[in-house]
């Protein structure tokens, strides 16, 4: 896992994405047992206190939770990923869509755009 | 109770103002970065808190105590310069800090000392400039103190060593410990900062958590940095 931080934006912010972005692809699969607060910072090279931060807002999403003294662990709740992984997805295609209409695409052409590089790529 | 807490103080000599009426809480376990240009009073000021400079006027209390003997038990200080004996082997001066400070951990110094390739059996005066600043951080690092005040640990180290070192001072960090950093490279330690303090002119011109400013200003500290101190 490569850490990457923008400097123009909170670092626990871009912490929780990052998280996050492991829960949903399986690299801290539903119910797994995440690192220590200490291990996770040692490894993004960050402040504690601020990847604390980064998983207290994912508890309160409720993407993580705490078990008192054993640790924290990503929910068993399936749903509750795939939720935040569609989520994340129509953030990325809003994203590209904007530009594409700045670019003066209209909807049908950027769905055949879409569709013919999704083809390419088998 | 903030671990140490400042009011009022300046430091005068003569006319000049090293530092000017400072007013300071520092909290416990947080990692805070004393940012400022050359000459801005960091080192004054934390020479002051070691009792090595007396303040011309206010107090510094440290865990409620004004510096001296009691306090250096709890605070783990890097001073600018080198004060060890060039004479002396690393494994000497490990075995020095053992007998100074009842609180240090002589099985992590070795650790780091094995992590960043450092022989224990050279003699200091064979040592690198760069080297010699490792040594002196392991020392101040594997103590296990309540305040940990460094004063410039990262200058004078390569790139690989600073990351290094800004681990070594996330991984022993404790919720219980605060540690100060004075440096002007902002942009290699920021990620690890939760506050900063920017001297000027001896002066406290802002004190800030480094979230606030990325939120509410929307550039990191560095980019504050270089606005606040633009020539």
């Amino acid at each position: 896992m490569n850490w990457n931080f923008q400097s123009d934006r909170p670092i626990y912010v871009q912490l929780k994405e990052q998280i996050k972005l492991m829960i949903i692809s399986g690299t801290y699969p539903a119910g797994a047992k995440l690192p220590t607060v200490r291990d996770l910072a040692s490894e993004a090279s960050v402040n504690p206190n601020t990847l604390q931060k980064a998983l207290i807002e994912l508890e309160r999403e409720g993407l993580v939770y705490t078990q008192r003294t054993i640790g924290r662990f990503v929910t068993e709740d399936e749903n509750m990923i795939t939720d935040a992984k569609k989520e994340l997805a129509y953030e990325q295609i809003e994203h590209i869509l904007k530009k594409l209409l700045e670019m003066g695409y209209t909807r049908e052409e950027i769905l055949a755009l879409v569709e013919s590089k999704v083809r390419e790529m088998k | 109770m903030a671990i140490l807490q400042c009011s009022g103080l300046s430091k005068l000599y003569g006319s000049k103002k090293a530092l000017f009426n400072v007013n300071l809480n520092l909290e416990h376990g947080r990692i805070i970065g004393l940012l400022g240009p050359n000459g801005s009073g960091k080192s004054t000021f934390l020479k002051i808190c070691n009792g090595l400079l007396t303040p011309s006027e206010g107090t510094v209390l440290i865990n409620g105590m004004m510096p001296g003997i009691r306090t250096k038990e709890i605070v783990s200080y890097l001073p600018e310069q080198t004060y060890l004996n060039d004479w002396m082997k690393v494994s000497d001066i490990l075995g020095f800090f053992k007998d100074f400070y009842a609180d240090f951990n002589i099985g992590k110094a070795g650790d780091m000392l094995h992590s960043l390739n450092i022989n224990p059996n050279d003699r200091l005066k064979t040592l690198s400039k760069g080297t010699k600043e490792k040594v002196q951080l392991i020392l101040v690092m594997a103590r296990e103190a309540k305040l940990y005040l460094l004063d410039e640990p990262i200058g004078g180290v390569d790139p690989a060593a600073r990351d290094y070192i800004l681990n070594t001072i996330i991984k022993n960090y404790n919720q219980e410990a605060t540690v100060v950093i004075s440096t002007h490279l902002i942009a290699d330690i920021e990620r690890v900062l939760d506050d900063v303090v920017f001297l000027r002119n001896g002066e406290v011109v802002l004190t800030s958590t480094v979230d606030d400013i990325r939120e509410n200003k929307g550039v990191s500290v560095d980019a504050l940095f270089r606005e606040v101190f633009k020539c």
